[in-house]
């Protein structure tokens, strides 16, 4: 009962937060937005114990991403006027909507194999063992840190002063 | 009693909320606000399957993890990109961002 009330008030925030991102006109208020929004996400990922996750979602989305977002919106001077929706803004509406229906539709009739299997209390050992032990994703993890690298190379090389 | 579809549906809502801003604004920064809205939706749906459909092995909940090392990679690049073009142009808008344009 509780897990239900708690999602329904997160998911109501999600999405109206996420209606406030694409809205609203001043980017900087779009960027709080965000963020509320994000903060929510990490909200309903503890309703699905997955617990590592919403923290890896409030540090990495909500403590890094956000702030790099926002100070580049605070470095460029567009901020009032900037997020004013272009011409495509009818054809976008629509594109959208019938995403969602056909989504929805595909989610509603599919029947999905639910296991009644209850998970464990903690994940993080689990995540743990299947990212770095045997016939895990250790190589994965290599790879994302050398993509890391290149990017903090990549992002230095782009933004320096000529 | 909240089931797999209900977070399901949550993703798609906002992946579409996410998918429409993408299309429709013309401002850059605004584009990579919306593609973070994208990207947390799938997460979302990501770990809804990893609760409902194989809750003792979580592979479901992993993915998520790669994924935010992309979205961090992508921001920085991107950001990058942005902050290159607003010095030389003085305009984030997209549709005058047209150098590559036949």
């Amino acid at each position: 009962m509780v897990l239900t009330i708690t999602f329904w008030l997160l998911a109501i925030i999600c999405v109206v937060a996420a209606l406030m991102v694409v809205m609203l006109k001043d980017i900087f208020r779009a960027a709080l937005a965000l963020v509320l929004s994000l903060i929510a996400v990490s909200g309903i990922y503890i309703t699905l114990q997955a617990d590592f996750l919403a923290g890896v979602q409030v540090l990495v989305y909500v403590g890094a991403i956000s702030i790099l977002l926002i100070l580049c919106i605070m470095l460029t001077r567009e901020v009032q006027t900037g997020a004013a929706p272009g011409r495509f803004r009818v054809a976008a509406f629509i594109i959208g909507i019938c995403f969602f229906v056909v989504l929805g539709f595909v989610f509603l009739w599919t029947p999905w194999r639910i296991s009644p299997a209850s998970p464990p209390g903690q994940t993080v050992a689990i995540i743990g063992n299947s990212l770095f032990g045997e016939n895990g994703f250790l190589i994965t993890v290599e790879i994302s840190g050398v993509l890391l690298l290149a990017a903090v190379i990549g992002s230095i090389a782009l933004a320096r002063e000529k | 009693m909240v089931g797999l579809q209900h977070y399901l549906i949550l993703s798609a809502a906002l992946f579409s909320i996410g998918l429409y801003g993408a299309l429709s604004k013309r401002n850059a920064i605004a584009i990579m606000l919306c593609i973070e809205i994208m990207l947390n939706a799938v997460n979302i749906a990501f770990a809804a399957f990893s609760r409902y459909v194989t809750p003792t092995e979580l592979t479901g909940q992993i993915f998520p993890l790669f994924i935010m090392v992309v979205a961090a990679a992508e921001t920085a690049i991107g950001l990058a990109i942005i902050m290159n073009i607003y010095r030389k142009r003085g305009s984030l808008n997209t549709t005058k961002i047209d150098l590559m344009k036949w």
